[in-house]
């Protein structure tokens, strides 16, 4: 919403604030302003001169040497090379010293054009008579500026030399850009703000006093209006006006409708434009000699339906848009826009004036799914007050007296079958008190109420709100109204009493955090993914067709494909950031991250889908799979998970290595995976040229093992006994089952066994690798003797011998 | 007593004394010892002769022996002691190292800018008493509209261009259905912060992105009230842009709660004089806020005659980007490594 100063003064005439104050003062009051500029802020020292005398520049063709009066009994030269200038023109004149916003082109410069005393072709010239481009505006909303050249006031304008022309122009005003909150439909009028900065500053607020205008006659023998659908239409009212006079609007109105940003055209689409900006009421004229059995019809379209706007677009309709029509066709898409037919045009005799109330939310859809947004819909979809059309049209038809523009019809058609009424609040001035921790006194209260317009009914005590209030419904309503106009910074500032809480982190919030310290403590960095992604992943990380993983819940308006379905995997997040790195030529790049995958119980979604989060981590550069695999246990230590961990090598992970990589158990129980990344799916996200590994642990599952519990459980006090074991070992054996055995067989006394040693190749023969443990005993009750570990190892050797692993000595 | 060997004891003392006061290092030490006290040393050749003393003269004569025993071993303990010292200087010297050259640092890596601001807000929070809670980041209509005072069709559903899974399933457009979903549970008092990922229908450019985080707060108890509110927030903005920091409520308008307002804190970079930060303004838009609706307990089975409560949800990508500077939100997700190692 916008307004210039000048026409919230023309409801407030007593407001005498800067606009920085008004700014301020609006804002801290609920209506935010966004924004203001002066119009003249680039424009200094420009009067209003009249050209007295004009020569011929002996030495260019195309320039002028005029002598012009500036007032005062000063004349100044000016050289001018302006088409349109001649003798007696009143122009306006910019002194040197002063300033214009722009060129004559249209191109304005920021801080403007300072004019100083210069000289043309050898001729002096001493200021600049201006064209209106030049002033920082344009012809569309000056329309009786000339396409090229100067200025030129009309006769009727009331200016003489000397006078500001700034002022002359109306341009010394203020454009004012309003945040209105969407509860607040009275403000998106003119008047509707007024009322708000009349409150606010604590001045008389005059709203426009609205005649009744008309001749004898009435409006009901010249048309009839019935309403199909009331749900839809509220309110509907016409008026009628003869032997229409269509010319230009009065300047005021026009510099009023261009301080809005609206284009001033003639005296009947300035009146109705101006009175939807007064009152916030669309309206629109038809011709009425155009309204076949000069009759009105509010209702549904039918599906297909076409209709011409006046725009000349045919468009389609379908049954839920409200239509208006007369006896025979269409004539306007209700609260949209009207129709070509029926429209208003030079030689137009009758008018049919509609100012109606329609439903807010039908008006939004309809116009949305037309395609069709108007200003008029974009007023009807907050929801007007019906009460307001009446005031609107016969401020309409006030208009059209006033300027002559034609014969208003006495009377109103008006249908409004079930009118809204004023609500009734009751006034609680302690529950008020109590809600914003003040002591105000009731009398203070309903002073700020009475600011605007909320009055209380003296026998029930109850505040009457006007029906164009369509935010206050109780009482919280009516505290905000007296906390707006006591100020928001005067309420105390204070912290709640009462029962003291626990802060507190649940369990699982903790375990992230660990998590990420981990993470870091490790060299990952902490990476952030979007959380919807493209369907073409699965095809990316060599998903089988019917792997469960692609069963994704698809967003049914996404942004475009690529942000279609939500993750049922966090791989393709990880491996998109490690790829820019990549292409980047980062370095060594280790990326984690903790986010959810949403995993549907049913598709389509009955019910909300398990959202599971995964702490995921990615690397490559300098490290290994087995790097992966110490983040992933030194994680499990720093939560309290001790106990062994397992790894199988099945991991069924088609965008991984098949060689590298495993799922993570613990405890029997599938927590995650890890491994290097499948070669076909590096060079799928341009990691071709370096090894990636991955790791995926799935939170859920980890967090019934994660404590944060722990147990001293004493340093050992009898010596260690260590023994080193070598071995050459069949290729297929794995090392988990060597460790298994020599645990299984070490017994009690084994305290920890650690791999120092592996060797493939040419020492030792085909399929066997070497293999060397150092195993260390020791028992918490005694000091071993070597008969202890002699028994111990001899268990562990015959163990390991029936394996097929042979030992060296 | 005979004269002969008497002598040669203080001969061979004196000797030795010499020939330890010109050793330069242990192994020389070691050797005088050896050839002195040794087994085979001077020493002991002398006692051999012992036996050639009468026998009443010989404790007198082994008296002599352990004296002269004695002063050498004091003397080699001395020069033994002075020697140990100068090695130890020596080897001292030689060690000096250049500790100039490069530091060997382990590579740690960086928490996201968005956890480390939410992390300091949690930090503030959980410190007043307040716990931090999750809710659903796909999450039912009813909860993140309707039991927040926006009905089917209420314009505020377009402008927060929801993503729809299907009529009743959506991505959670604000984290404040969380509010609902915990007075639901009807424990109060409630205290509660809620962080979490939301989601809304914008293209990515420098200041918008379809998912980005937001903390929802909500205090609900008997005699709250909107001082209450400008009391937590405005300690909260201390706490989280300095001491120095001050606030500005203006009325807004949210449909969960009434009066709302919105928070403006004055510019950490300029203090309020107005800068290019702020865009002259001074002061910068942070959160909204508001006194919880009473339709909304109503809806939650609160009764609002008896309980009031505050509410307010903060943009933690717009606290992260203001507190650290970063001019591009795209960078927040890119997850480059040569802008996460900046925090």
């Amino acid at each position: 919403m916008n307004t210039s100063m000048s026409w919230i003064k023309m409801y407030v005439p007593d407001l005498d604030v800067t606009p920085q104050e008004y700014m301020d003062g609006m804002t801290l009051s609920g209506t935010k302003v966004e924004n203001w500029a002066a119009l003249d802020e680039d424009l200094e020292k420009i009067i209003v001169g009249q050209v007295k005398e004009m020569e011929k520049h002996p030495d260019a063709d195309h320039l002028y040497i005029c002598q012009v009066d500036i007032g005062g009994g000063e004349t100044t030269q000016i050289v001018t090379g302006a088409p349109n200038v001649h003798l007696d023109m009143l122009t306006p004149v910019v002194l040197p010293g002063g300033k214009v916003a722009g060129g004559h082109d249209g191109t304005t410069t920021k801080g403007g054009i300072t004019i100083k005393d210069g000289k043309l072709r050898g001729v002096e010239s001493h200021g600049m008579m201006c064209s209106i481009e030049e002033l920082g505006t344009s012809r569309e909303f000056y329309p009786e500026a000339p396409e090229f050249g100067l200025y030129e006031f009309e006769a009727d304008a009331g200016v003489k030399p000397g006078d500001d022309a700034i002022h002359a122009l109306g341009l010394d005003d203020v454009n004012i850009e309003y945040e209105v909150t969407s509860n607040r439909v009275d403000c998106y009028s003119v008047i509707g703000i007024a009322r708000e900065a009349a409150a606010t500053f604590g001045k008389k607020f005059c709203p426009p006093e609205v005649k009744v205008t008309g001749n004898d006659e009435n409006a009901s023998d010249y048309i009839s209006v019935e309403i199909r659908n009331r749900e839809l239409c509220l309110r509907y009212c016409a008026r009628v006006v003869k032997n229409v006079k269509i010319g230009p609007s009065p300047k005021w109105m026009q510099r009023a409708l261009a301080s809005n940003g609206i284009r001033p055209i003639n005296n009947l689409v300035d009146i109705t434009n101006y009175v939807m900006e007064e009152y916030g009421q669309p309206m629109h004229a038809y011709d009425l000699d155009k309204i076949a059995g000069r009759r009105i019809i509010v209702s549904n379209a039918e599906d297909g339906e076409k209709f011409v706007t006046l725009d000349g677009q045919e468009r389609i309709m379908d049954h839920d848009v409200l239509m208006i029509r007369d006896a025979e066709k269409a004539v306007g898409i209700a609260g949209i826009m009207g129709g070509e037919d029926s429209m208003i045009t030079d030689d137009v005799q009758n008018l049919l004036f509609e100012a109606a109330n329609f439903d807010g939310t039908n008006i939004r859809l309809s116009a949305k799914r037309i395609g069709l947004r108007t200003d008029a819909s974009g007023k009807f979809e907050k929801g007007l007050d019906p009460n307001n059309a009446e005031a609107a049209i016969n401020r309409a038809c006030q208009l059209i007296e006033e300027f002559g523009a034609g014969e208003v019809v006495g009377g109103i058609v008006d249908d409004y079958e079930n009118p809204v009424g004023e609500r009734r609040v009751p006034f609680e001035p302690e529950k008020i008190n109590a809600l914003l921790g003040t002591e105000l006194t009731e009398e203070a209260m309903l002073k700020y109420l009475a600011s605007v317009e909320l009055f209380q009914d003296q026998e029930t005590k109850e505040i009457i709100v006007p029906t164009f209030r369509q935010d206050v419904y109780r009482t919280c309503d009516i505290a905000e109204e007296v906390a707006r106009f006591f100020g928001y910074d005067n309420i105390p500032t204070t912290l709640p009493s009462g029962e003291a809480t626990t802060g507190k982190l649940p369990f699982k919030l903790r375990i992230e955090e660990k998590a990420r310290d981990v993470a870091e403590f490790c060299g990952f960095s902490q990476g952030m993914c979007y959380s919807f992604e493209s369907p073409k992943v699965f095809d990316k990380l060599r998903l089988d067709a019917d792997d469960p993983l692609r069963n994704a819940i698809q967003i049914s308006n996404p942004l475009g494909d690529d942000f279609s379905i939500m993750r049922t995997t966090p791989v393709n997040g990880i491996l998109t950031s490690l790829s820019t790195n990549y292409n980047r030529r980062n370095k060594d790049v280790r990326l984690y991250e903790l986010g959810n995958i949403y995993l549907a119980k049913e598709l389509p979604l009955k019910e909300l889908p398990e959202e599971r989060m995964q702490f995921t981590l990615g690397m490559y550069g300098h490290c290994d799979f087995y790097d992966m695999k110490g983040v992933v246990e030194g994680f499990f230590a720093q939560i309290g998970m001790h106990n062994l961990v397992r790894y199988d090598k099945n991991a069924g992970k088609n965008f991984l290595h098949p060689g590298r990589q495993a799922l993570i158990i613990y405890d029997d129980v599938t927590v995650g995976y890890l491994g290097e990344l499948h070669p076909e799916v590096a060079a799928g996200y341009s990691l071709a040229g370096t090894r990636t590994y991955l790791a995926v642990l799935d939170l859920p599952a980890i967090l019934p093992f994660a404590t944060f519990d722990r147990k001293f459980v004493g340093i050992a006090r009898y010596p260690a006994v260590t023994r080193d074991l070598s071995m050459v070992v069949p290729m297929v054996i794995e090392a988990a089952a060597i460790e298994d055995m020599i645990r299984q067989r070490g017994g009690k006394i084994l305290e920890s066994l650690d791999l120092f040693d592996l060797y493939e190749g040419d020492q030792v023969a085909e399929g066997y690798k070497s293999m060397a443990y150092s195993i260390v005993f020791r028992s918490s009750e005694k000091t071993l003797e070597e008969a202890d570990i002699a028994s111990a190892m001899k268990k562990i050797l015959n163990g390991l011998s029936s394996m097929g692993i042979e030992l060296r000595q | 007593m005979n004269e002969e060997l008497r002598k040669k004891l203080s001969q061979v003392v004196e000797k030795t004394v010499s020939n330890l006061q010109s050793a330069g290092n242990l192994e020389t030490l070691n050797e005088i010892r050896v050839g002195v006290l040794g087994k085979k040393g001077e020493l002991k050749q002398l006692m051999k002769g012992m036996k050639d003393i009468p026998a009443e003269e010989r404790p007198r004569f082994g008296q002599l022996v352990n004296e002269a025993r004695d002063k050498i071993e004091e003397n080699i303990d001395f020069v033994k002691k002075n020697l140990e010292k100068a090695a130890m200087e020596a080897k001292i010297a030689s060690e000096s190292i250049d500790v100039t050259l490069p530091a060997r640092r382990p590579e740690i890596g960086h928490r996201h800018p968005n956890t480390i601001a939410l992390e300091e807000v949690q930090r503030i929070f959980v410190g007043m008493g307040y716990e931090v809670v999750e809710g659903p980041e796909i999450e039912y209509d009813e909860y993140n509209f309707e039991k927040l005072n926006i009905p089917a069709n209420h314009p505020a559903k377009d402008e927060q261009d929801t993503f729809y899974i299907n009529k009743e399933i959506l991505l959670r457009t604000q984290t404040s259905p969380i509010q609902a979903r915990v007075m639901e549970q009807g424990k109060l008092p409630i205290r509660m912060i809620a962080p979490g990922r939301v989601f809304r229908s914008d293209e990515v450019d420098a200041t918008h992105s379809p998912s980005f985080h937001q903390i929802e707060g909500l205090v609900v108890d008997k005699h709250i009230t909107l001082s209450d509110l400008k009391g937590t927030l405005a300690e909260f903005a201390k706490e989280l842009f300095g001491p120095e920091t001050k606030t500005k409520f203006r009325p807004h308008h949210f449909p969960f709660t009434e009066p709302s307002a919105e928070m403006d804190v004055s510019c950490f970079k300029c203090g309020g004089k107005g800068c290019r930060f702020c865009k002259g303004e001074g002061w910068i838009e942070i959160l909204g806020c508001g006194m919880v609706h009473p339709h909304v307990f109503e809806m939650c089975g609160i009764d609002p005659e008896e309980y009031t409560g505050f509410a307010f949800g903060v943009g933690l990508e717009r606290i992260a980007l203001l507190k650290y500077e970063i001019d591009d939100m795209r960078l927040l997700y890119e997850n480059d490594i040569r802008f996460l190692r900046q925090f």
